[in-house]
């Protein structure tokens, strides 16, 4: 991916040349949905992490992955925007891994393909 | 005319928050095409139009209120377990679909997607808005923003979709019920 960088030139608050802010919260986006598939999943396929992921009792283990799920979101997000903020990225193949790491959120949050995969 | 307590909470968490948020996309949408159509002017680009952030921001606070109020208010609710020997399990959602193979697969299909897939959309939509907000007079010619946005946009849409899909009918098969009685209005008779 490019990492040409530029500084911000005219009178906005975002140089219109700039596009590594974007391209991190979309990155992230994707990583949040990606992590949140693959805790669902994890926690569907064994017993002792879904007990680790019970944080609070009464929602049982979605309390664990929600909340992981948005802390990996949020942690790669700040990361992400630090490197990339005074950078142009090459965004589609930010989009194009955002979007697959989307398609893994929704496909290991289907049952049937959570027991597809677990062989049941 | 009454309701009970868990009953006016389900239906804040699926009408007030989850269908508003989806009623609000097409907003969204709109606004999302405007700005890649129209370049906002330099003199305008300093801060973002009040409702415009107002919206989106708006937007983004339901998708979360939809999701913490489904999942830490009527969820525990829904799989509460009954104690040992009751054989009435309306006040037990879960465990009354669970009992019979014809409804069975609402809950272990229908409540386990729709609880996990839910969480795409505040997650998805704070990333829209920010980007929305932030590069609203670039979006017009940086079609790949555009289309990061859009496809995350889409994505909130449809998994909003699915859950409150899933949640009406769920609500249909095995209602979440219980708590105190308000009484809204009292009938002739």
């Amino acid at each position: 991916m490019s990492t040409a960088q530029y500084r911000s030139s005219d009178d906005t608050n975002v140089d219109t040349r700039l596009n590594g802010a974007a391209a991190a919260a979309i990155l992230a986006a994707g990583i949040g949905c990606g992590a949140l598939g693959v805790l669902a999943f994890s926690a569907d396929a064994s017993g002792a992490f879904g007990r680790l992921l019970n944080i609070y009792n009464p929602t049982g283990t979605l309390s664990g992955v929600s909340t992981g799920a948005i802390i990996v979101w949020l942690v790669a997000w700040l990361a992400l925007h630090r490197l990339w903020r005074m950078r142009t990225i090459a965004l589609g193949k930010i989009n194009a891994a955002a979007f697959a790491l989307l398609a893994v959120g929704f496909l290991l949050t289907f049952p049937p393909v959570m027991d597809l995969l677990q062989g049941r | 005319m009454e309701i009970s307590t868990r009953d006016l909470v389900t239906v804040l968490h699926g009408m007030g928050f989850g269908a508003l948020f989806m009623l609000a996309f097409s907003g969204a949408l709109a606004e999302l095409f405007r700005l890649s159509a129209m370049p906002v002017p330099a003199q305008s680009r300093s801060r973002p139009p009040t409702l415009l952030t107002v919206y989106l921001i708006g937007m983004v606070v339901l998708a979360w209120l939809a999701v913490l109020s489904g999942a830490y208010i009527v969820y525990p609710w829904y799989r509460a377990v009954p104690p040992a020997g009751i054989t009435d399990l309306s006040d037990y959602p879960r465990r009354l679909l669970l009992s019979s193979g014809r409804t069975s697969e609402w809950h272990t299909i229908g409540m386990e997607w729709k609880e996990n897939v839910a969480w795409l959309a505040p997650i998805a939509m704070t990333m829209v808005a920010y980007v929305m907000l932030r590069y609203r007079h670039t979006l017009a010619w940086s079609s790949k923003i555009r289309a990061g946005a859009l496809g995350f946009a889409v994505a909130a849409f449809v998994a909003t979709g699915i859950a409150g899909v899933f949640g009406a009918f769920l609500n249909k098969y095995a209602p979440v019920r219980g708590g105190s009685v308000i009484i809204l209005m009292k009938g002739e008779q």
